[in-house]
């Protein structure tokens, strides 16, 4: 056979003409068929992930700036009222659940690519299910953003926070239900924007606050009204709790900070269980997901 | 139409198709039926509702009126089974960029659930066709326009479907890639029982069809073998530069009663034995002449013949249309 490259001269491939036809058939619509679109449109994220050396580098620079800039620099100003504890510590927590989120929201960013590049058509012409497509990209993406998840989770003995084994399996968990839930919030999004400069600014309403309002950089006790209110109408806030409880949990520290620091979070005074707040994320995730897919199902 | 394998004689039956955007009728009550194993063409400007028509038969969008089968499946209440049994190539590029050759093939065999252990072999046979065997591990986002092309052809095949829609497949590709890939259809449809169904504003490729449809404004406005279409025109066309192209015209409708247009930017017209004219023309028009071409009659005159302009007059016109939308739409936004 040629071995040329050329694409006019390859034209000529005569050799595979003796070779008798593989005909393949195209099963019914089944079960095992959609698991199986699920998987593929699964894999393709993380194959993408995989071959974007720069993404996983750029996506690790903001929590290690808040992590370690920001956290370094304030420290100086906070060391009286932390009562001892590392700010690094203090907003570890906090910076994982926004890189998680980071991450989460440019996978969910794929699907307006995909319509852009034209991907997306080769998609919706498949004989699966719509809601297949969006369930394979949620997984996928959330799979991706608990990539970036785990690698902040690998710095914790730097900022503080100790390896026990049970903390980490805890912070695990609880971050890759999050990466669940802001992926199926991206995908939800994303399917209605036509357009990559759009879904940035979207983001950039959306995720900002949120970031700021959660209490990911403060304690969520004591806080003027207005912004006590926001807080508790803010999804993220129920992510970043149960985790620094968690990482709370492990810390020998003084009682005294532990309630300053990690007041937890409440409503009406009451305390919220972290089980419950860790619910709230899955439930929350399961609806955007629902409507994801019922979004895709109904564009042409 | 032979070349079928019998279980349906028919690949595609269209009735009384029907697709109106807003206002807009883009596609107005087409009938046409495609034997399987034909190689069937849909040929006019942009603009004319070839794409909506395959995007109707394709499933992807839905019909206003009317009704059509592919492969024996309503398009409305078999959408599934539609798109079981067709493969697509389309007018823009659908490949994921990131992706090596052989994962977008993978990926497209994964979604219609073909058997496992025929995926590599499959994907061997119809990568080597189109000539990409060798770059199965190459990024597709390195391919140029034609590789890409020949892939999403080869990607269309991977599933072994019974009719191949190909929206425009060479469009925007040089010559020699337009040639090389008539070559691929041609042995395609040799070697695999498919129906092909095509669209082009290519002229010259629409006679690679066994059978084609002109299409104009949404209808269907004549369907032959491209041999007996040429042969209905009847005349050859003659084309004629002079020093005074609206006096020529006139000249020659006076003195031999034929009607002449302009048409990029020489004074045409159709005779019979086009030839034998010429003498004749430059004995009596009596306007000098600086260049004259005869030709045979060619799809583009059957094209004229039936919508009375030429595909590319068509075409700019569409296009001024296009444009003036286009401006109003951004004044629009403006304001």
């Amino acid at each position: 056979m040629s071995t040329t490259t050329d694409p006019l001269e390859s034209a000529a491939t005569v050799e595979a003409s003796a070779a008798p036809v593989v005909r393949v058939t195209v099963p019914k619509r089944s079960l095992a068929s959609e698991l199986r679109a699920i998987k593929i449109v699964w894999r393709r994220e993380i194959i993408r992930y995989r071959s974007d050396r720069l993404r996983m580098v750029t996506t690790l620079v903001q929590p290690l700036l808040f992590l370690f800039v920001l956290g370094s620099g304030l420290q100086q100003l906070s060391a009286a009222s932390t009562h001892g504890v590392n700010l690094k510590t203090f907003i570890y927590p906090g910076i994982l659940c926004i890189s998680v989120m980071f991450t989460a929201m440019f996978s969910a960013a794929s699907i307006v690519w995909d319509r852009e590049f034209g991907f997306l058509r080769e998609m919706m012409v498949a004989p699966v299910r719509r809601s297949s497509i969006v369930i394979g990209k949620v997984i996928g993406g959330a799979t991706v953003a608990s990539f970036q998840g785990v690698i902040v989770i690998a710095l914790a003995g730097f900022v503080g926070v100790p390896y026990d084994p049970l903390l980490i399996i805890g912070i695990f968990i609880l971050q890759l239900l999050l990466a669940f839930t802001i992926t199926a919030f991206g995908v939800m999004i994303a399917v209605r924007i036509k357009q990559m400069q759009s879904f940035m600014g979207v983001m950039q309403m959306i995720v900002m606050p949120m970031f700021f309002i959660s209490g990911a950089l403060f304690p969520v006790a004591n806080l003027p009204g207005w912004l006590a209110v926001l807080n508790r109408l803010d999804p993220l806030t129920y992510a970043v709790d149960p985790m620094r409880r968690l990482v709370f949990n492990h810390l020998t520290i003084s009682p005294a900070a532990r309630a300053a620091l990690d007041p937890g979070v409440t409503w009406f005074g009451w305390h919220v269980p972290a089980l419950l707040e860790a619910g709230m994320i899955v439930v929350l995730g399961l609806v955007m997901l629902g409507i994801a897919i019922w979004e895709f199902s109904t564009t042409e | 139409m032979t070349g079928g394998n019998g279980t349906d004689p028919l690949a595609i039956e269209v009735r009384g198709l029907v697709k109106n955007y807003d206002e807009v009728q883009a596609v107005r009550g087409v009938e046409f039926e495609v034997a399987t194993g034909e190689v069937f063409g849909f040929l006019g400007p942009n603009g004319a509702g070839k794409t909506t028509t395959i995007n109707m038969l394709c499933t992807l969008v839905t019909p206003t009126a009317g009704s059509a089968s592919v492969a024996g499946h309503d398009i409305v209440r078999e959408r599934d089974d539609v798109r079981r049994n067709i493969g697509l190539v389309f007018q823009d590029p659908t490949l994921d960029g990131y992706l090596t050759a052989e994962q977008n093939l993978r990926l497209h065999a994964e979604l219609y659930g073909v058997e496992s252990s025929l995926v590599k072999p499959r994907m061997q046979q119809v990568m080597t066709m189109v000539g990409l065997w060798e770059r199965k591990d190459s990024i597709v986002g390195t391919f140029s326009g034609g590789m890409r092309r020949r892939l999403e052809i080869a990607r269309g095949l991977m599933h072994s479907p019974r009719v191949l829609f190909l929206d425009e497949p060479t469009i925007g590709l040089d010559p020699q890639t337009r040639r090389s890939i008539w070559e691929y259809i041609g042995e395609l449809k040799e070697r695999e029982e498919i129906t092909i169904f095509m669209t082009t504003h290519y002229m010259d490729e629409a006679e690679w069809c066994d059978r084609i449809a002109i299409m104009d404004h949404g209808e269907i406005v004549a369907l032959n073998a491209p041999e007996t279409l040429k042969a209905g025109v009847g005349t050859d066309r003659v084309a004629i530069q002079t020093d005074d192209d609206p006096a020529a015209i006139a000249a020659l409708a006076d003195r031999f009663d034929i009607e002449a247009r302009m048409s990029e930017g020489a004074v045409t017209f159709g005779v019979p034995e086009g030839e034998q004219f010429v003498p004749r023309l430059f004995g009596e028009l009596g306007i000098p002449i600086k260049a004259v071409h005869v030709s045979r009659p060619t799809l583009d005159d059957v094209f004229m013949s039936y919508t009375g302009s030429t595909i590319r007059d068509a075409e700019e016109d569409a296009g001024k249309d296009r444009n003036r939308r286009m401006m109003q739409m951004m004044h629009g936004a403006r304001r």
